[in-house]
């Protein structure tokens, strides 16, 4: 990466930003129909537009997956949206439901307590490191590399069993909920984790061996999809994606939410923007979330069991409900919650899912409906990326790019 | 040859005993099941967010291949199709053309409480019921099913093959009734033709 | 491979939010735009007019915010208005990265139309789209107004303005009779 102007489809390092403009079609060049059916997982179709096999042209057309979650979250109360919001990536649950439940505890301005915070963490980061090994396991399939399949979905089930373990579902938990969560952990998680998490370490190593540095797979990805700082910047590329491109970016440190200000771990972030540097990216991230997850861990073992929803819940929950939170650590939902009133206001929540930032922008008139939710999931916004990061490569490089940027449609699609 | 006694290592007779059994007690219809059954090839189209239970059903811990079937790429050298999922209008095109383009005797399940009557998204305006897409044979409930259960479908479904002959039956006549009863094509494709994304010069 | 750099320790997001308003304020002011100011928790909404909506969006990118994460639109049939809000931050510049400000517009809800703020903000471009197709604003000056993520006949509906309601029964409407019985 010297000095020499690099040419990026419609970006110039030098000039900065041009649109592409999409319809043109010069005579030589032929158009190919990617998808919605073909050898990766993935619910989109990329068109392009190849001359020879070089790609001048990428459009991403997605909305394969439009399930209308923004207008199915105005008609189904507070609490039913946050099962229907979870299932834009089952695999990813927590992640993806807190940031809504936070914007509505904003609104109604309660918190959830100490507790609940930490058992928050500790679901949301079992759930990344999930998210991380299926990227992995797709990121296999799309580069024919079925070891690598394998082992990610093998190693992915040891953290659903824990998620399974804590919440009762392999991987929609609904388990944050306003003002709290719904379970404690049981007895033996602690010690389950902790295995969990030296068994993960143990093969992160392997996995280094066997495919950051293989060989083949490093002249697949290596100066593959590159995209440059400042056109990370523009475009506004979230996640692992962005980090690989060296943007200093993570909502747990920008805005700490829950107790991610008390922990101690750190955010990893590559300069050199390729395929490769994305993979690293997440390949830290799940160093990084299993020393979160010793941390919380040992946090919720030692500190005393407590109601783990807000005070103004607990207040209202009938002699039984209480007992139950008090002896088996489950909290209930109360049936005033399917009819409750969030005060007027406009909030936005934010978190950071396995594949960047998402965010809810949430508006309440007052009434038992969000007036309006509207979400931007990290996927939405790297599709985008698809277009300036394609042109210029050949063919065959599609796979290990679309399979880098580690993109979910139903995500995207909302 | 004495009843109830196995030959190992005599060709002749496994040979003879294999003609009897291809020609004589066993038709060769059943023949026909019988490898249907067992070499089920899933075309990879993930319609919806069940996919990712799909992909662990694949995967070392559930193995689902140990059932004879293995997710494969292009829908002309697959026999069944599963919908794993929502089907919004958009993909429904896309569905119903995999599933033509695939040769028969060919075989669907669909996967997941979307896939049966919409799920959680039973009123939204942009997803369509498989079975109005493609005749479905085996349903499975969950949300998302368990990978047990997308193994118990499979199973499940060999058992349909063999048990009612659908194969055979439906090389011998060359048609299935239950195909009849799909909407016609053009309801899920006509977009395509008015698509903004075609109109380019 | 490069070792991994780090992003430095938790930040106090409220500074953060209040520096960025600040420097989004001071750029409208400087580039003589009036605004008013719409709060949100999280947040704020610069509110300014249709007319100088381009100067304004220039005015913040130069002021170093770097992209959108979104751009929202809201329905008020009561008040007959679209509410477009380019929700705007920084990746690059420390002192306001990651504080969300929007740039806000109320447009008439018949035949809304602004121009598209997308030749300012590439990151604009989908999201634009998305709302051409959910709400009908049409967007002058982009390069690529067309539906992103529904098929063209149900886009024509604009399925979330108020007054496209959704029923709490199944939709059997589409499916022909033919198929209902079998
Ligand atoms: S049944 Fe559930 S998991 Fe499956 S596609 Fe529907 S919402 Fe997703």
């Amino acid at each position: 990466m010297s000095g020499e102007v690099r040419v990026y489809g419609g970006w110039r390092d030098d000039l900065g930003l041009k649109v592409i403009p999409t319809r043109r079609l010069a005579r030589d060049v032929y158009e190919v129909f990617i998808g919605p059916q073909h050898p990766g997982s993935g619910h989109m179709r990329i068109i392009i537009r190849v001359d020879g096999d070089v790609i001048v042209e990428a459009d991403p057309d997605i909305g394969y997956v439009h399930r209308t979650m923004e207008k199915l979250g105005e008609i189904r109360g507070w609490i039913k949206p946050i099962p229907l919001f979870e299932r834009m990536a089952i695999h990813d649950a927590c992640n993806i439901t807190l940031p809504y439940v936070r914007a509505v505890e904003k609104l109604m301005g309660v918190e959830a307590p100490l507790r609940a915070k930490y058992l928050r963490v500790l679901l949301c980061e079992i759930n990344r490191i999930a998210a991380h090994l299926y990227g992995f396991a797709i990121f296999g399939v799309f580069l024919g590399h079925s070891t690598m399949y394998m082992w990610a979905m093998g190693d992915r089930e040891v953290f659903i069993q824990l998620a399974e373990e804590l919440t009762g579902a392999r991987l929609t938990h609904s388990y944050p909920i306003p003002g709290g969560v719904r379970r404690d952990i049981p007895q033996g998680f602690p010690d389950m984790a902790r295995r969990a998490v030296k068994y993960m370490r143990k093969r992160l190593e392997e996995y280094r061996k066997i495919f950051l540095d293989n060989p083949v797979i490093r002249s697949r990805l290596e100066d593959v999809g590159v995209i440059p700082k400042r056109l990370a910047a523009e475009l506004g590329i979230v996640g692992p994606n962005a980090r690989g491109s060296g943007i200093q970016y993570d909502v747990r440190i920008i805005e700490p939410y829950e107790v991610y200000d008390e922990l101690d771990f750190e955010v990893p972030v590559y300069t050199e923007g390729d395929a490769l540097a994305r993979t690293y990216v997440r390949v830290e991230e799940i160093r990084q979330s299993l020393r979160i997850i010793e941390q919380v861990v040992e946090w919720l073992e030692k500190k005393p069991r407590e109601p783990i929803v807000d005070e103004s819940i607990y207040k209202k929950y009938p002699p039984l409900h209480k007992k139950i939170l008090e002896s088996q650590g489950r909290a209930k939902l109360l049936p005033w919650m399917a009819t409750m009133k969030v005060p007027a206001g406009r909030a936005i929540g934010r978190g950071e899912t396995g594949r960047g930032e998402i965010i809810y922008y949430v508006e309440s008139d007052g009434g038992m409906n969000p007036y309006r939710v509207r979400i931007v999931t990290p996927s939405a916004r790297n599709a985008i990326a698809f277009k300036y990061a394609l042109p210029g490569h050949r063919v065959m490089d599609l796979p290990a790019i679309y399979g880098s940027l580690d993109y979910f449609p139903p995500e995207a699609d909302r | 040859m004495e009843e109830g006694k196995v030959y190992v290592g005599n060709l002749d007779v496994a040979a003879k005993r294999a003609r009897d059994i291809l020609l004589g007690k066993l038709k060769l219809e059943k023949v026909v099941d019988w490898a249907n059954a067992f070499s089920l090839w899933p075309v990879h189209l993930t319609t919806s967010c069940c996919s990712t239970e799909f992909a662990a059903t694949f995967g070392p811990r559930f193995d689902g291949e140990q059932f004879g079937a293995l997710p494969w790429v292009g829908p002309r050298q697959t026999n069944l199709i599963v919908i794993e999922g929502t089907v919004t209008r958009k993909m429904a095109c896309a569905v119903r053309v995999t599933w033509e383009q695939m040769p028969h005797p060919k075989y669907a399940i669909a996967m997941g409480a979307c896939a049966l009557d919409g799920g959680l998204f039973y009123n939204s305006y942009n997803v369509v019921r498989p079975w109005e897409v493609i005749p479905i044979d085996i349903y499975i409930p969950g949300c998302p099913p368990r990978p047990e259960s997308v193994a118990r479908a499979i199973v499940e479904l060999q058992r349909k093959i063999r048990g009612r002959r659908v194969a055979s039956s439906w090389i011998r006549e060359g048609w299935r009734p239950d195909r009849d009863y799909v909407a016609p094509k053009e309801d899920y494709c006509a977009w395509q033709k008015t698509s903004p994304l075609l109109e380019r010069v | 491979m490069s070792g991994a750099e780090l992003v430095e320790g938790p930040r106090d997001y409220e500074a953060t939010l209040k520096a960025a308003r600040a420097r989004a304020e001071s750029a409208l002011r400087e580039a003589g735009i009036s605004f008013s100011v719409e709060e949100g928790k999280g947040f704020v909404d610069l509110v300014v007019d249709v007319d100088s909506i381009v100067k304004a969006a220039e005015a913040l990118k130069n002021a170093g915010f770097t992209h959108v994460v979104s751009v929202t639109a809201v329905d008020y049939p009561k008040k007959k208005s679209i509410k477009v809000a380019y929700h705007v931050t920084s990746y690059l510049d420390p002192e306001i990265v990651g504080g969300i400000v929007g740039l806000a517009v109320y447009l008439p809800r018949e035949a809304p139309e602004m121009p598209s703020l997308s030749g300012v903000w590439v990151s604009a471009e989908f999201m634009e789209r998305e709302v051409y197709e959910f709400f009908g604003v049409t967007f002058k000056g982009h390069p690529d107004l067309r539906p992103l993520l529904l098929i063209p006949e149900l886009a024509e509906k604009r399925p979330l303005r108020k007054d496209f309601v959704v029923r709490e029964e199944s939709i059997y409407e589409g499916v022909p009779e033919r198929v209902r019985r079998g």
